[in-house]
């Protein structure tokens, strides 16, 4: 038993890092191909330019990545626990880069801050803000309306979480704006060059800041008191709760946690897009759901690597002259992926079907 | 007039038995007579005011017939969410299927002139055919990820339908579809534009066939089988059900009649384009079929045409009404808030957002519930086991 489990997890330990060096290295010579190919079709390109688009692009998939990623991990750890797809998890999203929205545009902000301390200032703040005020709103949508579906048959829950997302995504759209929203872009847009590699300060403000959180995710649920009572609450609810685990505490923490993290997801999307709308929230969900189901349901750094595959499908088919495809694409993956590998690409946890 | 009110009121009570009885044992019978009933009663009751200071018979008729689609569709629903328990979220995508079939069928985009009726049957097989390619893989996972599968595809189908241009127009859509033709009967030829009395008539009739074919399918060896997965899939399995085609066999009736809807739908507007059937369908029918009482076809029915009217005729009266108080505008913290401004067409999704959080809450059942889904509903764990217990001690 101990062997086993030692086995499983030796195993897992080196299947991680196997499968994210292969899907990087195919990915960016996928897009590599794609710009080559593409550049043939309108002018010729030297090798340089062609090296410098591809490594543009694929810094963009890691960044879009990022984003799925970080709602991905809030779809992945609700459904671990208590094994429902949180419909309104995307929405949650959205609303954190409204508050976001309304945060820069309350303090008067319009375009970037050049000054590093103000900069640095605000950026924390307007993290910290949603983090908490979505995290909240998590907690509340918890207790009203899942806590009291708990033991109810299972398409109760299911169907509630679509009514919460279209309440959320319906108040935005009525309250706040039917339309597109300009969120101001508060990062000064300058290029940093690193030994061979040239990235924008958006660009690695937002790879550093998603993959900071994901690793203190990781610490936390692996290291703290708290993530141990998540993890036993996960396997087995009823021993957890005989082992003295607050079922309800640890399950309101997880919401707490997943929409903390949608939260910032939807800063995110403000400083790197600079745009959002009331409906923003329902295919990013469903592409970070595709990213949960792709790294295996229920565990958290197959979400965080799904959401990168996701970022490079969207860009490598925009790169391909395939953009209008990549829901398509994306929805296609989500359908072969749950067809034919239903415990996801990393293939571990959650073996049943019925 | 006659002196003998005796003896005549037994003997039309007796009539009245007589009848209900007949009913009672021809269901097929009764579902004709109170639809038919119904749709006698309903252009009537429009003219009685308040009803009829919000459009003329005309206008109300018209709204019948697109409630009528939607009709279509929660029963359709029903069958797949209701009584086999699946949760189906890409509904929208079979409805689409009809409709482009229609259009394929009966437009000079591809030139075919196939008549309307033949094209009803087809856009049904059409749709349930996709139906069976969509649900055969995927109604072996776990209900949930059904549900996240059927959104995804429910995407997919609109943008294929935008995307592939040179087979769809794209987001123009195909337009000049043919107008359904009664051949003279009734007087009536080409249904045409202005005359919704044939729409009306046409989406009454093809509900009365859905209704018999559904209630009989739900009262047959394969209705018993879909609640007994429902109710527990495992169970159900170990009593010898093939639970993937008997799932199956849900999807693809509940897509069928969808397509149904579809092709009715495309006819009578003429013209299809992707943006009509985006997710709000999908989630429209689903608040339609949740409201009316999962599982029963006759609530599901009743339910879809009280939220339609709501939602055409109810919200927007509201605004009018709100409209003629002449409230001024009045400042909210940071927010002005003017409710003469408010569309409150614009107010539906959420409505119907609270409307499924507060059935699931509240009366999980639903309006008009089936008897047999709100026992299942109301029955917690704790009360499961104490039955059991019962009957282990009885």
């Amino acid at each position: 038993m101990t062997s086993a489990v030692a086995r499983r997890r030796g195993a897992g330990a080196w299947r991680l890092p196997i499968t994210a060096v292969i899907v990087l290295v195919v990915a960016y010579l996928i897009i590599l191909a794609g710009v080559v190919s593409q550049s043939h079709v309108s002018q010729n390109l030297t090798t340089a330019d062609a090296l410098s688009q591809a490594q543009a692009q694929f810094i963009n998939a890691v960044t879009i990545g990022a984003i799925y990623a970080l709602i991905a991990l809030g779809y992945t750890m609700v459904y671990g626990i208590i094994e429902l797809i949180n419909f309104a998890h995307g929405e949650i999203f959205m609303c954190g880069s409204f508050v976001s929205w309304w945060l820069l545009t309350t303090l008067g902000f319009s375009g970037a801050i050049n000054d590093p301390i103000l900069l640095l200032g605000i950026i924390v703040l307007s993290f910290v803000v949603s983090m908490l005020v979505m995290g909240v709103v998590g907690v509340v949508i918890e207790r009203l309306a899942y806590r009291p579906l708990r033991n109810a048959p299972r398409l109760a829950p299911l169907i509630t979480a679509i009514g919460v997302s279209f309440i959320l995504q319906n108040i935005v759209f009525v309250a706040i704006s039917n339309s597109i929203v300009t969120i101001p872009q508060i990062i000064p847009n300058t290029t940093l060059t690193l030994g061979p590699l040239t990235i924008s300060l958006i660009n690695l403000f937002v790879i550093v800041l998603a993959v900071g959180l994901m690793v203190a995710l990781q610490l936390f649920i692996g290291r703290t008191r708290l993530g141990r009572a998540m993890r036993s609450t996960a396997i087995d609810r009823d021993a957890a709760q005989l082992m003295g685990v607050d079922i309800n505490t640890t399950i309101a923490l997880t919401f707490f946690i997943g929409s903390a993290l949608a939260g910032a997801a939807g800063v995110v999307q403000g400083l790197y897009f600079g745009i959002t709308v009331f409906n923003i929230g329902f295919q990013a969900g469903l592409k970070a759901f595709t990213a949960a189901v792709l790294g295996g349901i229920g565990n958290t750094t197959g979400a965080a690597l799904g959401g990168f595959v996701i970022g490079f499908l969207e860009v490598i088919s925009s790169v391909w002259g395939q953009g209008r495809w990549s829901e398509a694409v994306v929805f296609g993956m989500l359908v072969l992926v749950l067809v034919f590998r239903p415990t996801g690409i990393l293939g571990q946890q959650l073996g049943d079907r019925a | 007039m006659s002196g003998n009110p005796g003896t005549t009121a037994p003997a039309w009570r007796a009539m009245l038995g007589r009848v209900g009885t007949y009913l009672a044992s021809h269901q097929s019978m009764s579902i004709v007579l109170g639809l038919a009933i119904t749709a006698a009663l309903l252009p009537l009751i429009v003219l009685l005011p308040p009803l009829n200071g919000f459009g003329t018979q005309k206008d109300w008729v018209n709204g019948f017939a697109d409630a009528g689609v939607f009709v279509l569709l929660a029963i359709g629903l029903n069958v797949v969410v209701g009584l086999a328990g699946l949760l189906d979220l890409g509904y929208a995508a079979f409805f689409a299927i009809g409709a482009y079939t229609y259009a394929y069928g009966a437009s000079s985009f591809t030139g075919l002139d196939i008549p309307f009726w033949p094209m009803l049957l087809v856009g049904a097989i059409v749709a349930a055919m996709f139906g069976v390619l969509l649900g055969a893989p995927t109604l072996r996972l776990r209900g949930d990820y059904l549900a996240i599968v059927t959104l995804g595809f429910g995407e997919i189908v609109p943008v294929v339908f935008l995307n592939a241009d040179t087979y769809t127009k794209g987001t123009n859509g195909i337009t000049g579809l043919a107008q359904p033709s009664a051949y003279g009967l009734f007087g009536v030829n080409g249904f045409g534009f202005t005359n919704p009395w044939p729409y009306f008539v046409t989406v009454v009739a093809i509900i009365a066939v859905a209704f018999i074919f559904l209630y009989r399918l739900q009262d047959s060896r394969i209705g018993r089988a879909w609640v007994a997965i429902r109710e527990d899939e495992l169970a159900a399995a170990s009593m010898g059900i093939n639970t993937v085609t008997t799932k199956l066999l849900a999807f693809s009736i509940g897509a069928s009649t969808s397509g149904l809807a579809g092709v009715f739908f495309a006819a009578k507007l003429s013209i299809v384009s992707p943006d009509q059937f985006g997710f709000t369908v999908s989630f429209t029918a689903l608040a339609m079929v949740v409201l009316g009482g999962m599982g029963n076809i006759w609530g599901v029915a009743v339910g879809a045409f009280i939220v339609y009217e709501i939602q055409t005729q109810g919200l927007k009266q509201l605004g009018s009404f709100v409209q003629s108080l002449h409230i001024p505008a009045f400042a909210l913290g940071p927010v002005t808030l003017d409710l003469g401004a408010i569309n409150f067409l614009n107010f539906q999704y959420l409505l119907y957002g609270l409307a499924l959080v507060a059935m699931m809450l509240l009366r999980p059942e639903g309006l008009f519930p089936s008897r047999r889904r709100r026992s299942e509903l109301h029955e917690t764990p704790e009360e499961a086991a104490e039955s059991n217990e019962e009957i282990v001690q009885a």
